[in-house]
């Protein structure tokens, strides 16, 4: 009776020590940070005419199949960032629709593709590293040689862009890689290179971030040139500025994005949600590390359970003919 | 009394149901290999976690849990006199949970590089994905071992026996630590949901609301199974020892409402268990669900009732498996996109049962896996069984 009451404890100890590893306030893991020669892409909502060149060299650029959403299979109408499509122009309209970048009565266009997250939720929960973080570019891959399909990414995304293919046997994440691959040859991302607007405007985040700043602070309706292709190319159209709302999405949302938004209409509007700074991926890591830290917690309660598991079944072994179950 | 097989016919009319069930979803399996994951399931980029997910490996292992809680109460809190319980549990949870695996080989999209999860090189330490799918594999491998001695005795020398029941215990112990691993990752899963999930169910409290409600499930499921396997064999019943059990379930009840209802206190989301429309609904009735047998265990005849302590049992796995419902699919929010399981993805879940079934099945009639009388015939636990039936016939 002491015996058992003793090993009760024991037990008690060692089930408590996760449960206790797990409340001890653990170093928190920090966003991660912009790394030093991060690329992104700048989507201005308000030069942004919806003519959809950018799909149509995304298409061609990652070879992705078109989608038919109309009753004649006439145009490539994809309706939203799918399996097959990387990148959409999006309309907003609300009541009569009648003005550009407004939000009552108003329409807009938007962009939809991967945001490039400085701290990706796909990288920090993908399994098996499929999901990657270019160190320098800051560009977030996927490599399908490495991907088993679980799809967390998809769940985890909080911005619901990676896509899997649940049309076919060997499936895919599909998702914006920036077009890496031609970057390798010196291009730009396909978006970028035949924006006629320079709506989608390609370049080091940080001149992004500072071309965001300086339309903003424009006053509406003051002519100014815009760059196409890349933030400070000559390649440059004037236009009256349109009236902003004061924020650039991106610059905080889950600890930043390499891909930055502006727009007339409130993003939350544009199916892009208010978020906090604090990205989850940091939240995730910090609780999970919490409870496995140098694997300490578990291997403690290990030893626990193997000390207290030898005495209550030593009896069983040392009997003749028994296997510790009898 | 010893432990012996059951014996007895294979070909019943379950067995029969279940093999047709099987074979069913051999065939949906199959196709599902060939066309996709579309072709049988409605998942999608929404909700990219459906039925096989959520039920199959989410609920499906916590069901199975009632290996990990006997374990622990056997060899880890000492309590010899559960042992009856022991083999028939663990059987239960080796095929809830190898079965729960074989189900997400058939989920992933790219199930050939499975193995990636668990090679160096690949797996990825931040992901609580990863070390989910490692530490359910090697959970599996642990029971398998863990129930050798039951093929060894019918098929093996004794020495063999006796080598393996030395080392037995490291297997116990894993068997234990596993289990708390992954079962409380199963809830951290769901952190990087964010505001997806609605904040009822997303708390840092969720690897420990997991782990009790696993446990709560898993010696529910002990209770459920004794409970079916000695009307179904007509064996003696086991209700003296189920009605010393449940004290420890109404424990850990008390612990998972407390840690529920306290976390949200702490978090200022006490309001939202009753502002948030139909998921305040679902939120109370998953905690009166939890509540409920707490209530009915409360005496000692409660207890001691075999009715009282099933129905006790049915409520723990509907708790459980609701609020595993609720956090992984209701209670999520992805506006624009719905999800409802198919026919063909429900088959293959039901088909899912209907092997556990089946080789339960088969299992307890060849190994010997349940106490028998030495003779063979039904037994009764003589002095307890007199007290139950003194106590069930008030
Ligand atoms: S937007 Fe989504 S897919 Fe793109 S980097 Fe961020 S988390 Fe990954
Ligand atoms: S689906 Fe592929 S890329 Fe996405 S988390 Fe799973 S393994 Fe990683």
């Amino acid at each position: 009776m002491a015996l058992s009451r003793r090993n009760f404890l024991k037990g008690a100890a060692a089930g408590g020590a996760v449960a206790a590893s797990a409340a001890a306030p653990a170093a928190a893991r920090e966003n991660k940070t912009l790394p030093p020669k991060a690329v992104g892409l700048l989507y201005d909502s308000t030069i942004c005419v919806g003519c959809k060149a950018c799909v149509k060299a995304c298409r061609d650029a990652n070879d992705t199949q078109v989608e038919f959403n109309t009753a004649e299979p006439l145009w490539d109408t994809p309706l939203d960032i799918s399996g097959h499509t990387i990148t959409v122009i999006k309309l907003y309209a609300e009541g009569t629709a009648d003005h550009k970048d407004q939000e009552r009565n108003g329409f807009a266009f938007i962009k939809k593709s991967c945001m490039h997250c400085v701290d990706p939720s796909c990288v920090s929960v993908c399994p098996v590293t499929a999901m990657t973080k270019h160190p320098e570019t800051g560009i977030v891959s996927y490599e399908p040689g490495d991907c088993i399909g679980c799809r967390y990414c998809v769940a985890s995304c909080p911005f619901g862009v990676p896509q899997f293919q649940y049309d076919t046997a060997f499936p895919k994440i599909v998702k914006c890689q920036l077009c890496k691959h031609r970057q390798v040859d010196g291009k730009l991302p396909a978006c970028a290179e035949v924006c006629p607007t320079g709506a989608t405007l390609f370049g080091p985040v940080v001149a992004l971030r500072e071309e965001a700043d300086r339309r903003r602070a424009l006053p509406p309706g003051q002519p100014t040139t815009f760059s196409r292709k890349t933030v400070g190319s000559a390649d440059t159209h004037e236009k009256a500025v349109a009236r902003y709302v004061p924020h650039t999405y991106g610059v905080s949302e889950m600890g930043g994005t390499q891909m930055l938004l502006l727009a007339g209409v409130p993003f939350d509007k544009l199916g892009y949600p208010a978020l906090r700074e604090r990205s989850y991926a940091a939240e995730a890591e910090t609780l999970q590390g919490g409870i496995y830290t140098g694997m300490v917690a578990p291997i403690a309660l290990l030893a626990g359970l193997l000390f207290v598991a030898h005495r209550n079944t030593k009896h069983d072994a040392d009997k003749p003919g028994a296997d510790g179950e009898d | 009394m010893k432990i012996a097989p059951l014996g007895g016919p294979l070909i019943t009319k379950t067995t029969v149901t279940a093999a047709i069930l099987t074979v069913l979803m051999a065939g949906l399996i199959l196709y599902r290999f060939v066309f996709g994951l579309g072709a049988v399931t409605n998942l999608n980029n929404g909700y990219p976690f459906g039925l096989w997910i959520v039920y199959d490996l989410v609920i499906g292992t916590a069901f199975a849990c009632g290996g990990y809680g006997m374990a622990l109460l056997v060899y880890v809190l000492n309590k010899g006199e559960y042992h009856a319980l022991v083999r028939p549990a663990l059987l239960a949870s080796m095929f809830g949970y190898t079965l729960g695996g074989v189900s997400v080989i058939f989920d992933i999209g790219r199930w050939w590089n499975a193995w990636h999860i668990i090679t160096p090189g690949w797996a990825n330490p931040t992901s609580v994905m990863f070390e989910v799918g490692a530490c359910i594999t090697l959970y599996c491998l642990v029971m398998w071992i863990e129930f050798t001695p039951a093929f060894l005795e019918k098929w093996a020398p004794p020495k063999s026996r006796k080598a393996l029941g030395k080392v037995m215990y490291v297997f116990i112990a894993l068997g234990v630590l596993l289990p708390t691993m992954h079962q409380s990752s199963l809830g951290t899963l769901l952190v990087p949901f964010g505001f997806r999930l609605h904040p009822l169910w997303q708390t840092h409290l969720l690897p420990p609301l997991f782990l009790i409600s696993a446990l709560c499930m898993g010696y529910a499921m002990v209770v459920f199974e004794a409970t079916l396997v000695s009307k179904a064999y007509r064996r003696p019943s086991e209700a003296d020892l189920l009605a010393r059990l449940s004290k420890y379930i109404s424990g850990l009840l008390v612990a998972y409402l407390a840690l529920r209802w306290g976390g949200l206190a702490v978090e200022g989301k006490l309001a939202l268990a009753f502002d948030s429309g139909g998921l305040s609904t679902m939120f109370l009735f998953e905690n009166l669900l939890f509540a409920l047998p707490i209530l009915l265990l409360s005496s000692d005849k409660g207890r001691r009732n075999p009715q009282t302590l099933f129905i006790a049992a049915v409520c723990m796995l509907l708790a459980g498996s609701l609020y595993r419902l609720d956090a992984f699919l209701l209670a999520t929010d992805r506006p624009g996109w719905h999800y409802f399981p198919a026919i063909g993805e429900i088959l293959v879940s039901v088909g899912i049962v209907a092997v556990e079934v089946l080789a339960y099945v088969v299992f307890v009639k060849m190994l010997p896996v349940l106490e028998v009388a030495d003779e063979g015939g039904p037994v009764l636990h003589t002095v307890k069984r007199a007290d139950l039936a003194a106590t069930t016939q008030e």
